[in-house]
């Protein structure tokens, strides 16, 4: 891992297996206190399994410590409030409630604070706050989902998985600005496969290969060097 | 007429019933995935309570006795369910087949020892002279218990919604019916939900077994087990985890059950339900208002 600033995040030999077959074979990484660490590697690699046993909501081995404090031994509700939020693959808002009370079921002390900057990066949630979640286009739910995390002000890391899969690219652009936004009130851990965007945005990188860490150090090094690329990423041409 | 309004208001107030059981039977599958087999025993523990906190204010004016045992009943439900959930239910959590056999168990053993202490035979109640009587409505002779029943369980729905709509937690069992995983992603202790949810359903089956005793003037042991097979029925027409379905559906299935086993022949009406179940069960599986859980 790079030098520098302090590591706040710490997973260490987190092993999830569901059923018979073992999903991560011990992952250890860190994450740096400040900005985007991505995680990257190719479609089934284990990033959303390493993201949700993180969170506690699989059944794992290892330890994860969150600025020197072990949260290993928690409950899933009681990581979070540790400071540890998540933004799902499949985005999960509550599609019977309403925007507000998706919102308001998130709140926590200080989220009044976060209110302000919330509506500036998505004001169609203050317009639309007696809409239904489930019947928000896929753009709107993915822009609920990150609103719902940065509610909480006392996160301090964020889990974000995957959060321009599946978008025009004009709301692309719009989450990716919301999460520099982001990146400058709380670490963020990123799940990006679009690799323009995770360029744009990431600076240190993990990449998983087969439930294993492959690779870890500075973006530019992974995306800039061809052959590294391919080899971790699987692609020919990346970095444009 | 007169016979056809009867077999509404008599209808009403046993969906009245059915609905009272199968609100917390609806509510704990729909946020916990568990089949709770014990509701059945909730009521019938509560009809018993209630049964001896009226007898042991039998000096008094009846109603006292009468609302003495609707408290008891309601309150001793509350804390059964609350005590099978920490007790039973929690040391299982993601273990539904665990789950299911205890609350099978404690069915049983709970109809044993009841049996075993006050007999099988039904026992006479005692209710405020008001109720024994009846009202004359469109020229159909109600007896007053229909009306107490079909107005509480009323009650009881509007509490519900409110419950549901208007409270912070309301708000969390909605959204833990729909993804409990992700409440505890945002921070929540939905386990708290769960047992505030067993609570709350085991003081609505408390209530129930009481009112029953009211309706039909007398408690026994095997009841609880009936009403627990029709409220399974009313929830999953309902849609399951939906408070309103349980609602719509009660009624229906109590309806119709009186109107042929009147008109058609005594057991018809029962078939019928069963016809409706599969049905719904085939063109709604979801059941009517399923996925909405207020
Ligand atoms: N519930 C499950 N049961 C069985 N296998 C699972 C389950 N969940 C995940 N897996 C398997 O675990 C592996 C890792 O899945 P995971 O979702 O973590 O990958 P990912 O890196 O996030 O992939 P993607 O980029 O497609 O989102 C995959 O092979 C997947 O099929
Ligand atoms: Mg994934």
């Amino acid at each position: 891992m790079n030098a520098g600033a302090e590591v706040l995040l710490r997973v260490e030999n987190l092993r999830v297996s569901i059923g018979e077959s073992q999903i991560l074979g011990g992952v250890s990484f860190g994450v740096r206190q400040g900005g985007i660490t991505g995680l990257l590697g190719r479609n089934g690699v284990g990033k959303t399994t390493t993201l949700r046993g993180i969170l506690g909501l699989l059944p794992r081995t290892g330890t994860v410590t969150l600025a020197g404090e072990s949260l290993t031994a928690l409950p899933v509700h009681e990581i979070v409030r540790r400071g540890v939020g998540y933004v799902p693959e499949d985005r999960d808002v509550f599609a019977g409630l309403t925007i507000e009370e998706n919102l308001r079921l998130t709140e926590r002390a200080g989220s009044e604070h976060r209110y302000p900057l919330v509506y500036e990066l998505f004001p169609e949630l203050r317009d639309r706050a007696a809409q239904l979640a489930g019947t928000l286009s896929g753009g709107q739910q993915q822009m609920l989902s990150l609103a719902r995390a940065l509610l909480n002000a006392s996160n301090r890391i964020l889990l974000i998985d995957e959060p321009t899969k599946g978008l025009s690219p004009v709301v692309v652009k719009r989450v990716a600005e919301a999460l520099q936004r982001a990146a400058e009130v709380t670490t963020i851990l990123l799940v990006e496969q679009n690799l323009a965007v995770a360029r744009h945005l990431v600076r240190d990188v993990v990449v998983l290969d087969q439930g294993l860490v492959t690779f870890a150090g500075d973006i530019a090094e992974l995306i800039d060097d061809p052959a590294l690329a391919r080899r971790h990423l699987g692609l020919s041409a990346a970095g444009h | 007429m007169s016979t056809i309004v009867l077999l509404i208001v008599t209808g009403l107030g046993l969906g009245a019933l059915y609905f009272l059981v199968a609100a917390g039977l609806s509510l704990i599958w729909g946020l916990m995935r568990v089949l709770n087999f014990a509701h059945g025993a909730f009521f019938t523990v509560a009809a018993y309570t209630g049964f001896f906190a009226a007898a042991a204010l039998a000096g008094t004016s009846p109603w006292v006795g009468w609302f003495a045992s609707l408290v008891a009943g309601t309150f001793v439900g509350a804390v059964f369910a609350t005590l099978t959930e920490i007790a039973l239910i929690r040391p299982l959590y993601r273990r539904p087949v665990g789950q299911v056999l205890v609350t099978v168990g404690l069915a049983l053993a709970t109809l044993a020892l009841v049996e075993g202490a006050f007999g099988a035979d039904p026992r006479q109640v005692t209710v405020p002279p008001w109720m024994a009587a009846t009202t004359s409505m469109l020229g159909a002779a109600i007896p007053n218990t229909r009306f107490v029943v079909i107005v509480l369980a009323a009650l009881v729905l509007f509490g519900l919604l409110f419950f549901l709509r208007r409270t912070r937690y309301g708000l969390i069992v909605r959204a833990g019916v729909e993804n409990r995983d992700m409440v505890s992603a945002l921070g929540i202790d939905v386990q708290r939900a769960f047992t505030l949810v067993f609570a709350i359903g085991g003081a609505a089956a408390g209530l129930a077994g009481v009112l029953a005793a009211t309706y039909y003037g007398t408690i026994d042991p095997g009841r609880g087990t009936a009403m627990l097979i029709s409220a399974f029925i009313v929830v999953v027409i309902g849609g399951l985890g939906s408070i309103a379905g349980s609602a719509l559906a009660a009624v229906l299935v109590g309806l119709l059950q009186q109107f042929l086993n009147f008109y058609a022949a005594a057991g018809v009406g029962d078939f019928a339900v069963v016809l409706l179940l599969a049905v719904v069960l085939l063109v709604r599986p979801g059941g009517l208002l399923g996925g909405k859980s207020a």
